[in-house]
């Protein structure tokens, strides 16, 4: 049975004030946190509580919850206030000294000494990795979050006239965002009844053969619903690259810029364009 | 045996596919379709596919099949209807089913067929494409 609990609710005071004072030695520009002595305590407190249990082992017990909620309350406002996740582990490993301290004050001889710190130590240490994977999850969520959201920014399908798709292609192409254009593109040719799909490639930054034989995937699959597909906005780079890696885009109508392929389209659909008046009239 | 049934509209066979295809099914389109455009010697077929939610290679390839035979027998052949699901699945099969003509409806791909036929002039047969 571990004196950890007993050391800490004797000595607690005591290591209170000897971990601020290794806090405020240790603190960096930015000085302290605001409400630090409060934090310092209900961690204190929570410490105690969870250890009388006699589980100092494994925090991923029922009655480390709190301790694991008040640990994630705390890397989530670290974070915010910009500190790095070794920062915030930091914090918890500062509490060794003075605990080790109480520790070896109370005890009776080396071998219990020797013990109770090793056993407080591998605490400390999961507690404090614990922040760590705290911080390291929030980062991910934000970067999933991020993704979901570029991808759905990144495939409008816009009707730019009667029977006339464009497609504005962003960023690269690879073979999950490839499925979401060509469901979207598809969803809206069955509604729109377009005859026509002008594919913009103007920001896509490379063409290696992967993203054209991407693309010549969706150009194939509208043409067995029916549409037929231009792709506009080739850069001089990209044609060069097109040429030198021996893509062949097949039979695809390719147009320099979506003005051209726009043109086309609507002469392609029996519409033609005439200006009545002269440009400086 | 359940078969697809073809109806002849003027100088066009339409075949609308309302049931699940499997692969005897599709076989015997095939042989009916091929019988029927000799029979009555229709210049076009159109094939409506709006109702097919499943395609496996199998009939894919049939109904690449069906349209160049269609060819041989001096009649177009336009695939119409196709959801974007079973054209993904198409694509990713391998199989965009080059040489097929396709339109997004029945519509359109009556007035495909329509121009199709009227831009060849009698009698010029079977050209490879």
């Amino acid at each position: 049975m571990s004196k950890l609990p007993d050391v800490l609710k004797r000595r607690e005071a005591g290591i209170l004030t000897e971990w601020l004072r290794e806090l405020k030695q240790s603190a960096g520009l930015r000085g302290l946190p605001p409400n630090l002595e409060e934090t310092c305590r209900a961690f204190l407190v929570q410490l105690a509580q969870a250890s009388r249990n006699g589980n100092l082992t494994d925090i991923g017990k029922p009655e480390w919850n709190e301790m694991r909620h008040l640990l994630e309350e705390l890397s989530v406002s670290r974070a915010r206030q910009g500190d790095t996740p070794s920062e915030t582990a930091g914090f918890v490993f500062s509490l060794k000294q003075p605990l080790f301290a109480a520790i070896r004050d109370e005890a009776k001889n080396i071998e219990e000494m020797a013990g109770e710190t090793w056993m407080a130590s591998r605490l400390l240490d999961s507690l404090g990795l614990y922040t760590t994977e705290v911080h390291q999850k929030g980062r991910e969520d934000i970067i999933q979050r991020q993704q979901a959201e570029m991808m759905e920014l990144s495939t409008p399908v816009v009707r730019l006239w009667e029977g006339i798709l464009a497609l504005p292609l962003i960023g690269t192409l690879d073979s999950e965002r490839t499925q979401t254009v060509m469901e979207s593109l598809l969803e809206k040719i069955v509604e729109t009844g377009a005859a026509i799909a002008i594919i913009d490639i103007t920001g896509v930054p490379t063409v290696d053969t992967l993203v054209a034989q991407h693309l010549l995937k969706t150009v194939a699959a509208a043409r067995l619903m029916g549409a037929d597909c231009i792709i506009s906005g080739i850069r001089p780079q990209i044609a060069q690259t097109i040429v030198h890696l021996g893509v062949g885009l097949g039979d695809v109508i390719t147009k320099a810029s979506m003005a051209d392929a726009f043109s086309l389209a609507l002469k392609r659909s029996g519409y033609s364009l005439i200006r009545h008046q002269p440009e400086n009239a | 045996m359940e078969r697809i049934p073809i109806l002849k509209m003027g100088e066009f066979l339409l075949v609308t596919i309302q049931v699940d295809m499997h692969d005897r099914l599709a076989l015997a389109l095939q042989d009916d379709l091929t019988q029927r455009i000799v029979d009555t010697s229709a210049r076009g077929v159109l094939i409506d596919i709006s109702a097919l939610d499943v395609v496996d290679s199998f009939i894919g390839r049939t109904l690449g099949n069906i349209a160049a035979m269609s060819r041989i027998l001096d009649a177009e052949t336009v695939v119409v209807g196709m959801r974007p699901a079973v054209a993904i699945t198409l694509v990713e099969l391998g199989l965009p089913l080059h040489g097929v003509r396709t339109a997004l409806d029945v519509e359109k791909g009556m007035g495909l067929l329509r121009k199709a036929v009227a831009g060849r002039r009698p009698g010029d047969g079977y050209r490879a494409q």
